[in-house]
């Protein structure tokens, strides 16, 4: 087992990564920027160093920082948890060449995933369901229209190099086409440095439906189940629970094989996500592959009983899966809410000192969170403040559970989305569990529409 | 003799040519000696966790003056290894009491075999020497204190 691990991060997951570098008995380092020195990571790491400035491409960011920290303290390995560098093949490729071990894939597989056109590409050859679209980057106009008139409409614009809801336009007519991919190009270009395009069909009531894989050194690859992260807005997840209300066990075995094959097609290793859309005929397309954990990562954990982040340590230690997959059950049900630090109305960000701190707790409850009373949330990062996770044996009992936990969670000194959360528990539609990724929106338009706002 | 006493001592011989000494008094009787090839702190060894005392809570150490208002401190600008000369046979770059022109070398810090020579953003005298030869620092630390020059050379 490694001696020492370094955590290449800040937040919620840096503490996630050094509780179960704690549990495995690994010595841990942590990184920080400046206006990070009074962080919990800092203070439960066994050892911390300051790697630059507020600015994370100074701090969190910085490779020659990051690993100069890792050489003079010894550290074996790096986690790199998710967002930062964790999706940076360049970074993944230094650290080998330094001999220090990456916690997540090989850096060929960060880069083959992190290209949607060449990700979807790989997926058709294997044979597993795509959104139809195009089968390439669209370098013109009039391969546009070609292309549109196959797939039919509405389509979506989408970057190549892109993600997070960014470079995207949805087209209803042929009529807009043209203005549309020139608009998708030019914010590809400034957001991704990269203006290559694809189209794809565009689904109106899609669900956000994906899977938790696990690959071993050794070629053992095994999925955990799914999770429905349809409450999103601007493709940001608020909500995410397992498993979905919509996946009986036949299509989970179908969806859980084909994240299989995704993976197995790119030789996948350790920890990742396979993300599909799944229609109103429960018919699932490939969306893309995140090659890293991920934020909402806790949920398949209660519900399957699997240390994921203490799996992706072992596994990048050369060990085999602690797990066979008939051996991976899922019981009960789970459903996170991400707490953020903006105003519940207007999503602006409310960066501050937190005044008052009381966490939830009591059984089936799980809070990850680095915050807490007397914490200055700084506002250059993440507003991510908590992600309250429930467990209960059925979905009826985590929403009874869910609503009782958030009742008891309080933020005081900063604005929080906690009572949009409340409203969203408390809806029709989320309670029966009939819900797509359009729902946030149309609950937010309705919200205003309802002149009843929200507490602030 | 007690432990302050024996750091006092430890502290004595560090930094000397000294290899070895023996203290009697009465009926206590101590030896410290330096093993070779390890003159500096080992490596790696664990960076202190708590706040640097030169940096506020929640501040932003913006300006290089710290805690002594006249004194403009020099901070490392990465993660490393500082060392205070050239190579280990040589002189050190700076000793404290020195004058030093700005774009002098002050210091080397070392980050993935890389050598990164840290400059003087001044004309100054040199008035403390803030980290030990071979030591790991982080970003900011502070590894001088000088004393601005009033009048440019």
């Amino acid at each position: 087992m490694f001696r020492k691990i370094l955590i290449a991060n800040r937040g919620e997951i840096a503490l996630r990564v050094i509780r179960a570098c704690r549990e495995l008995g690994i010595r841990t380092v942590a990184v920080y920027s400046e206006v990070d020195a009074k962080s919990l990571h800092v203070r439960f790491a066994d050892e911390a160093l300051c790697i630059g400035p507020a600015d994370g491409a100074l701090s969190y960011r910085n490779i020659p920082n990051i690993l100069s920290a890792a050489e003079i303290t010894g550290a074996e390995a790096i986690h790199p948890g998710y967002g930062f560098l964790a999706e940076n093949a360049h970074f993944a490729e230094v650290c080998e060449s330094a001999g220090i071990k990456f916690i997540g894939p090989f850096p060929e597989c960060i880069t083959l995933m992190g290209d949607k056109v060449k990700a979807r590409e790989m997926m058709i050859k294997k044979g597993i369901p795509v959104i139809p679209g195009s089968e390439g980057k669209i370098p013109t106009e009039r391969d546009a229209l070609e292309v549109a008139r196959k797939v039919g409409y509405p389509l979506i614009i989408k970057a190549a190099a892109g993600g997070g809801g960014r470079g995207m336009r949805v087209v209803h007519r042929e009529e807009d086409l043209a203005r549309c991919f020139q608009a998708a190009q030019t914010e590809a270009r400034a957001c991704f440095g990269d203006d290559s395009v694809y189209i794809e069909r565009y689904f109106s009531d899609p669900r956000h439906i994906e899977v938790q894989v696990l690959a071993d050194e050794k070629g053992k690859m095994i999925f955990l189940g799914e999770r429905d992260c349809s409450i999103q807005r601007r493709h940001q997840k608020l909500i995410e629970e397992a498993p979905s209300p919509m996946v009986d066990d036949r299509l989970r075995r179908e969806i859980g094989g084909a994240a299989l094959e995704a993976a197995q097609a790119v030789n996948y290793v350790n920890a990742g996500t396979v993300e599909f859309l799944l229609d109103k005929d429960h018919n699932f397309y490939f969306i893309e592959m995140n090659t890293r954990i991920q934020v909402e990562h806790g949920i398949t954990e209660l519900v399957t009983g699997v240390d994921l982040v203490q799996q992706q340590i072992k596994i990048a230690q050369g060990r085999s899966l602690d797990y066979k997959q008939n051996q991976i059950r899922l019981r009960g049900h789970s459903l996170e809410c991400r707490i953020n630090a903006e105003c519940p109305e207007k999503f602006t960000p409310s960066p501050g000192t937190i005044t008052e701190y009381n966490v939830p707790g009591g059984p089936g409850v799980r809070v990850d969170s680095a915050a807490y009373s007397g914490y200055v949330v700084p506002s250059f990062y993440d507003s991510l403040i908590a992600k309250v996770m429930v467990y209960a044996d059925n979905r009826e009992e985590a929403l009874a559970r869910m609503q009782r936990a958030l009742s008891e969670f309080i933020i005081r000194g900063i604005k929080t989305t906690l009572p949009l959360h409340q409203k969203i528990l408390g809806d029709p539609a989320f309670i029966k569990g009939r819900f797509s990724t359009n729902f946030l929106d149309r609950f937010l338009s309705g919200q205003l529409s309802d002149k009843s706002s929200l507490p602030s | 003799m007690n432990l302050k006493d024996l750091k006092e001592l430890i502290d004595l011989i560090r930094g000397t040519e000294v290899a070895e000494i023996e203290l009697q008094e009465g009926d206590f009787r101590v030896r410290v000696r330096r093993v070779e090839g390890t003159v500096s702190s080992p490596a790696p060894a664990p960076l202190a966790r708590t706040a640097r005392p030169d940096l506020q809570p929640g501040h932003e150490p913006l300006s290089p003056i710290g805690e002594d208002e006249k004194y403009f401190l020099v901070r490392s600008p990465i993660v490393g290894t500082y060392y205070r000369s050239s190579s280990p046979d040589s002189d050190p770059y700076v000793e404290v009491g020195e004058t030093v022109k700005k774009g002098q070398v002050l210091c080397i810090i070392e980050a993935m075999k890389l050598m990164n020579e840290i400059e003087s953003e001044l004309d100054g005298r040199v008035v403390e020497i803030c980290v030990e030869d071979s030591s790991p620092v982080e970003y900011g630390q502070t590894l001088f204190k000088i004393e601005p020059l009033q009048n440019p050379v």
